[in-house]
C-alpha cells in the first residue's frame, strides 16, 4: 500500500502544479488579485504532497520491499542502512523524484517567506516554477514511475552499485540537485521578471539567496566528487575533464558568474540584461548536464545507467524551458534599461571582467565537451578533445580570472583610479614576483601555466585579506568576511592545484611481501597480502607500514574488492595524509611469481585543493547569513518605520 | 553533473573470463630508468586515449591493451623517439580519437583552437560598448 | 543593445539542439577504425604461434594473391563464433593467415584443436605490438589484403554468415 500511496501523493502534488500554473498565468492575464492570494497555500501544498511520495519512497528502500521494482533494481536486503537509504537517489527515477521534490519545497518557501518582491512578479516566479516541475512530473509519471510494482516478486534485489556504496558519494547526488534546483530558482525568478518588466534591485536581492545557495551546494558538490573520483578510482587523479565532470563544471561557472553580476544589479541597479541572460543560461546548463548524463551521447568513464529516451524526455523539456525563455528574453529584454553606467576602473569594471572572462572559460568547455559530438554528427569523423586542449584553453583565462579576484574588492564602485588600486595592491604583486623568482631559480620541470598559478595564488592568498585592512573588524558586515573567505578558498585550492601537477612523484613496482619501496621521503615495507571478507564483498588486502622521514609508522592497507552481486572489482587505495601532503598506494595484480604490482604517489599539499573548495563554500554560507541577517533587519526597519508613519 | 550513480567501467570491472591471462607487456607498468623519458612518457600516456574503454587515458586503465601500448610509448621514448613522434605514430593508425590533443593543423579541429580568441573579443566588444558610453554620456 | 543581438542566444539554442537531436539519432558505436586501410601493410615478423604452422611476417602477406589476416585470441568468445565462417572461407580457397594477439601456445593449440584451424600462417603477438603497428583496436578482426600487400578492408567484430560473400567479393576485386 505504500508505493501506492506515494503514486497517489505523486499525482497530487502534479494536479497542485498544475493548478499553481495555471492560476498564475490566468491571474496574470487578468489581474486577478484573488488569483494572487490562492497560489500560495497551492504552492505550499504542491511542497508537502511531493515531499510525502519522496519520504514514502525513502520508506520503501529502507524496508527493502522487494515488489516494488526499482528497489529491487537499486538495492539488496544485505546492505548497510545507509545505502539503502543512498539507494533511493542513486538511480534514474529516484534522482528525478528528488529533484522535484526540492522543487516543490523551494516553491513552498518562496510562497511562505518571500514578502519584498512585487506581487505580480512573484506569482509570475511561482508560475514559472510550477510550469518547470510539470515537465519532471509528466517525466516521472508517464515514463519513470518509480512506484511501480514487480511481479512475481524476487527474492533479493540485485544490489546498489560498489562503486556507489561510499559514505561520500551517498550525499553527492543530493547536493548537486541542491544546485541545480537553487538554479531552476533563479530561472524562475528571471522568467518571473521578464514576464511584468520589473528587473531591478528588488528582484536581484529576491534572487540572491536562492543563487548563492545553488553556488554553495555546488561548490560542495564539485569538491566532494572531485575528491571522490582521486580516492575511489586508484588513479590519483582528481580532474579529468572527463564530459560527466564539465558537465557539473559548467553549472558551476555560470552560477560563479550569475552571484557576481546579480551583485551588481542589487547594489547599482546595473547589468539586468546581463543578469537576466546569465540567470537562463545557468538553469540550461543544469538541464544540459542532466541530458548529457542521462542520455548517453558522449562517452564518459562516469557511465551512468543511459537511455536514449529519457535522453529525448530531457531534451524535449529542454527546448521547452529554455527555448521558452531565451525567446522570451528576445522580445522583452529590448524594453528593460540596462540600468545606471560605469567606468573601466571600478568595482562593476571589475566585476564585468570577472563576469566576462566566467562567461568565456564557461563557453570553451562547453565548446570543448561537444565539439566532438558536432564533428562526429557533420563530417562522421571521431576526435577526442581532453586536458591538453582544456588546460591550455581555459588555463590562462582562469589565471586572469584570479589576478582580477584579487583586484576587484579593493576597487571603489562606479569609479576608481588604477594608481590607486596598484598602491593597495602592491604586497600582494611584490610577494607574486617574489614567489615566482623563487620558483624559477629553486625548482625544475614546472609548467608554465604551474609556475604562474603557484606564484600568483600565494599573492592572491595574501590580497584577498584586503578588503579587511583597517576595518573594525567587528563590526564588518559578515558577507565581506564571506567574500574574503571564498577568495581564499581559491588561492588556497591553486596552490593544491599547482603543487600536485609539479611536485607529484610517481613510483610503480612489482613487489614481493618482505620488499622496501622509497617514495620522496617515505619509506614502505610491504609485510603481506591476505584475502578478506566484508559485508557484501571479498577482497585482497595487502598490510604495509609506511613512515615519512625518522616519523611515527602508519599502518596502510589497499585493496582489491571483489563484489559479490555486481560482479565487478574496485581498488580500495590506501591514503596516509600529512599537513605537506598525501601518501597515495594502490595494489595492482599479482603475477605469477608473487609479486605484486604496487602504485604509489606522493602528492604534496593536494589536500589544498579540496580543502580550497571547503572555504569556498564556506565563504558562501557566511555571506548567506550574513545577507538573510540584513535583509530581515531591513524588513524590520521598513517595517517599523510604515508603523510610524 | 552527478559524475555519479551507476558505473560501468569496462577496463576497472570487466569480467574476468574475457581477459588475456598473459602476462602485461614489459613496460606496462615498469618505469624507465631515466627520470627525465619516464616524465616524458607518462605525460604523453595521459594524453592518449585508452581504445576499449570508455574514456580514460592509457595511463589510467587497467585493460591489458592499455598496458601493451604503455609499454610501447615507453619503449619508443626509451629508443629515443621525441613524444610527438610517438603521438603521430598512433594518430596515423588510429586516427585523431586517440589522442587528447586535437591537433592545430587539422581541418576538423583548428577551430577548436581559435574559439579562445574569437570569443575574448566577442566578450571585449560586449563589454566596451558599455564604457564607451559611459564617457559619451558625461 | 541591437535588436537582433538579442536573437542570438534563441538562434545559439536552436544549433546546440540540433546537435543533441543527432547525437540521439545517429547511431553509437564505440569503433575505432584504423587509418592503415589503404596502405601497404607495416612491417613486421613475428614467431609461429603454434609449432604445426609457420610464423607470419609482412612479407607473407604481398605475394601477388589476396589474402585475409584474422587477429584472434583463445580467450574471445565472438572468436569462436567466427570460427565456422573461417573455415567456410578456406573451403572456398581463401588463404588466410593469423596473428593470435596475447596468448599461449598451450591455449592457442586447445582452440584450434576444438574451432578447426583454417590458417596457413599463424606469427603471436603477445604484447599487441603488431596490432597497433596495425591500427587494429580489438579481437576479433579481419584485415583483406591485395596481392601487394596493400591493406584494402577492415572487418571488425566477428565475421558473420552474410559477411562472407562480402569478404569473398572483397577480395575478388582486391585481384
Amino acid at each position: 500500500m505504500i508505493a501506492e500511496t506515494g503514486l497517489i501523493a505523486l499525482w497530487l502534488a502534479a494536479a497542485l502544479a498544475l493548478l499553481q500554473f495555471a492560476l498564475g498565468a490566468i491571474g496574470l492575464r487578468m489581474g486577478r488579485d484573488d488569483y494572487y492570494a490562492a497560489i500560495r497555500p497551492v504552492a505550499v501544498a504542491q511542497g508537502l504532497f511531493v515531499s510525502l511520495s519522496f519520504l514514502l519512497l525513502i520508506w520503501l528502500f529502507l524496508r527493502s520491499d522487494m515488489s516494488v521494482k526499482l528497489v529491487v533494481m537499486n538495492s539488496a536486503s544485505v546492505k548497510p542502512l545507509l545505502y539503502k537509504f543512498a539507494g533511493t537517489w542513486g538511480n534514474h527515477e529516484g534522482s528525478m523524484l528528488l529533484w522535484v521534490t526540492v522543487m516543490g519545497l523551494a516553491g513552498a518557501f518562496i510562497a511562505l517567506f518571500e514578502r519584498s518582491l512585487r506581487t505580480s512578479t512573484l506569482v509570475a516566479t511561482l508560475a514559472a516554477q510550477a510550469f518547470i516541475s510539470l515537465g519532471f512530473y509528466a517525466f516521472l509519471l508517464v515514463s519513470s514511475n518509480p512506484f511501480e510494482r514487480m511481479f512475481p516478486v524476487p527474492a533479493d534485489g540485485q544490489g546498489l552499485n560498489p562503486l556507489l556504496q561510499d559514505p561520500g558519494l551517498a550525499f553527492h547526488p543530493p547536493t548537486l540537485y541542491f544546485g541545480y534546483v537553487g538554479l531552476s530558482v533563479a530561472f524562475s525568478f528571471a522568467v518571473g521578471a521578464m514576464i511584468t518588466r520589473d528587473v531591478g534591485a528588488a528582484f536581484a536581492k529576491a534572487m540572491r539567496p536562492w543563487v548563492l545557495g545553488a553556488w554553495i551546494f555546488l561548490t560542495l558538490g564539485i569538491t566532494a566528487g572531485s575528491y571522490w573520483a582521486y580516492y575511489e578510482l586508484g588513479w590519483g587523479g582528481w580532474w579529468f575533464w572527463d564530459p560527466v565532470e564539465n558537465a557539473s563544471l559548467m553549472p558551476w561557472l555560470a552560477a560563479t558568474a550569475l552571484l557576481h553580476s546579480v551583485t551588481v544589479l542589487a547594489t547599482r541597479d546595473s547589468l539586468r540584461a546581463w543578469t537576466l541572460m546569465l540567470a537562463v543560461v545557468a538553469f540550461s546548463m543544469s538541464m544540459i548536464g542532466t541530458f548529457l548524463v542521462r542520455s548517453g551521447i558522449l562517452t564518459s568513464v562516469h557511465a551512468f545507467a543511459v537511455d536514449p529516451e529519457r535522453g529525448s524526455f530531457i531534451l524535449a523539456l529542454l527546448a521547452l524551458y529554455i527555448g521558452g525563455a531565451m525567446a522570451l528574453f528576445a522580445l522583452r529584454v529590448g524594453t528593460v534599461k540596462e540600468g545606471k553606467r560605469f567606468e573601466l576602473v571600478s568595482r562593476e569594471g571589475a566585476l564585468v571582467a570577472n563576469n566576462l572572462l566566467l562567461s568565456v572559460i564557461l563557453a570553451l568547455v562547453f565548446i570543448g565537451t561537444l565539439y566532438p559530438l558536432l564533428v562526429e554528427a557533420v563530417t562522421g569523423d571521431k576526435l577526442s578533445v581532453g586536458p591538453p586542449y582544456f588546460n591550455l584553453a581555459t588555463g590562462p583565462l582562469a589565471l586572469l580570472l584570479v589576478a582580477v579576484m584579487a583586484a576587484g574588492p579593493l576597487l571603489r564602485w562606479r569609479r576608481d583610479n588604477a594608481k590607486a588600486l596598484l598602491n593597495r595592491i602592491s604586497i600582494p604583486i611584490l610577494l607574486t614576483a617574489a614567489t615566482l623568482f623563487v620558483l624559477v631559480l629553486f625548482t625544475t620541470g614546472m609548467s608554465i601555466l604551474a609556475l604562474l598559478g603557484l606564484a600568483l595564488a600565494v599573492g592572491v592568498a595574501i590580497a584577498s585579506f584586503a578588503p579587511l585592512w583597517k576595518r573594525n573588524l567587528r563590526r564588518t558586515p559578515l558577507h565581506i568576511y564571506g567574500m574574503v573567505f571564498a577568495h581564499f578558498g581559491i588561492a588556497v585550492a591553486l596552490v593544491g592545484m599547482a603543487c600536485e601537477s609539479s611536485f607529484t612523484e610517481e613510483k610503480l613496482v612489482a613487489a614481493k611481501p618482505g620488499d622496501e619501496i622509497v617514495v620522496n621521503n617515505w619509506r614502505l615495507q610491504f609485510e603481506a597480502i591476505e584475502p578478506m571478507a566484508g559485508p557484501n564483498w571479498t577482497a585482497l588486502e595487502s598490510r604495509m607500514t609506511a613512515q615519512y622521514g625518522d616519523g611515527v609508522i602508519h599502518e596502510i592497507t589497499p585493496q582489491n574488492r571483489m563484489f559479490a552481486a555486481a560482479q565487478t572489482q574496485t581498488s580500495e587505495a590506501a591514503l596516509l595524509t600529512r599537513w605537506n601532503g598525501q601518501l597515495y598506494v594502490v595494489l595492482g595484480e599479482g603475477d605469477s611469481e608473487g609479486r605484486w604490482q604496487i602504485r604509489v604517489w606522493w602528492k604534496p599539499f593536494v589536500t589544498l585543493i579540496w580543502f580550497g573548495g571547503i572555504l569556498v563554500a564556506l565563504g558562501g554560507f557566511l555571506a548567506m547569513i550574513g545577507r538573510l541577517q540584513r535583509g530581515y533587519k531591513q524588513r524590520k526597519q521598513r517595517e517599523y518605520a510604515e508603523m510610524m508613519l | 553533473m552527478k559524475r555519479v550513480l551507476v558505473f560501468l567501467l569496462v577496463c576497472l570491472a570487466a569480467p574476468a573470463a574475457a581477459q588475456t591471462g598473459l602476462p602485461p607487456a614489459p613496460y606496462a607498468d615498469r618505469q624507465l630508468d631515466d627520470p627525465q623519458q619516464e616524465a616524458a612518457a607518462r605525460d604523453l600516456m595521459e594524453e592518449l586515449r585508452c581504445l576499449k574503454c570508455q574514456s580514460q587515458s592509457i595511463a589510467d586503465s587497467n585493460a591489458p591493451m592499455a598496458g601493451d601500448m604503455r609499454s610501447q610509448v615507453r619503449e619508443r621514448i626509451a629508443a629515443g623517439e621525441t613524444p610527438e613522434e610517438v603521438r603521430s605514430w598512433l594518430i596515423e593508425r588510429y586516427g585523431n580519437w586517440v589522442s587528447y590533443d586535437p591537433p592545430i593543423s587539422s581541418a576538423v579541429t583548428w577551430p577548436l583552437w581559435i574559439a579562445p580568441i574569437i570569443l575574448l573579443l566577442a566578450a571585449l566588444w560586449l563589454a566596451r560598448g558599455r564604457f564607451r558610453k559611459y564617457r559619451g554620456e558625461q | 543593445m541591437n535588436r537582433w543581438l538579442l536573437w542570438l542566444p534563441l538562434a545559439l539554442f536552436g544549433l546546440l539542439f540540433a546537435t543533441f537531436a543527432t547525437g540521439l539519432i545517429l547511431p553509437k558505436d564505440n569503433i575505432i577504425e584504423s587509418k592503415m586501410v589503404g596502405k601497404p601493410m607495416p612491417d613486421f615478423a613475428l614467431p609461429a604461434a603454434i609449432e604445426q604452422r609457420p610464423g607470419l611476417s609482412s612479407a607473407d602477406l604481398a605475394k601477388g594473391k589476396p589474402t585475409l589476416l584474422n587477429i584472434f585470441a583463445s580467450w574471445c568468445l565472438p572468436c569462436i563464433a567466427e570460427a565456422p565462417q573461417l573455415l567456410a572461407l578456406q573451403q572456398a580457397g581463401v588463404e588466410i593467415n593469423a596473428i593470435a594477439s596475447r596468448d599461449t601456445p598451450e591455449d592457442i593449440a586447445n582452440f584450434l584443436n576444438r574451432w578447426g584451424n583454417p590458417y596457413a600462417r599463424i606469427g603471436t603477438d603477445t604484447t599487441s605490438k603488431v596490432q597497433l603497428e596495425l591500427g587494429s583496436s580489438g579481437v576479433p578482426e579481419t584485415f583483406v589484403i591485395d596481392g601487394n600487400g596493400i591493406i584494402v578492408h577492415q572487418h571488425i567484430g566477428d565475421i558473420r554468415q552474410e559477411d562472407v560473400d562480402m569478404l569473398l567479393k572483397l577480395l575478388e576485386d582486391a585481384e
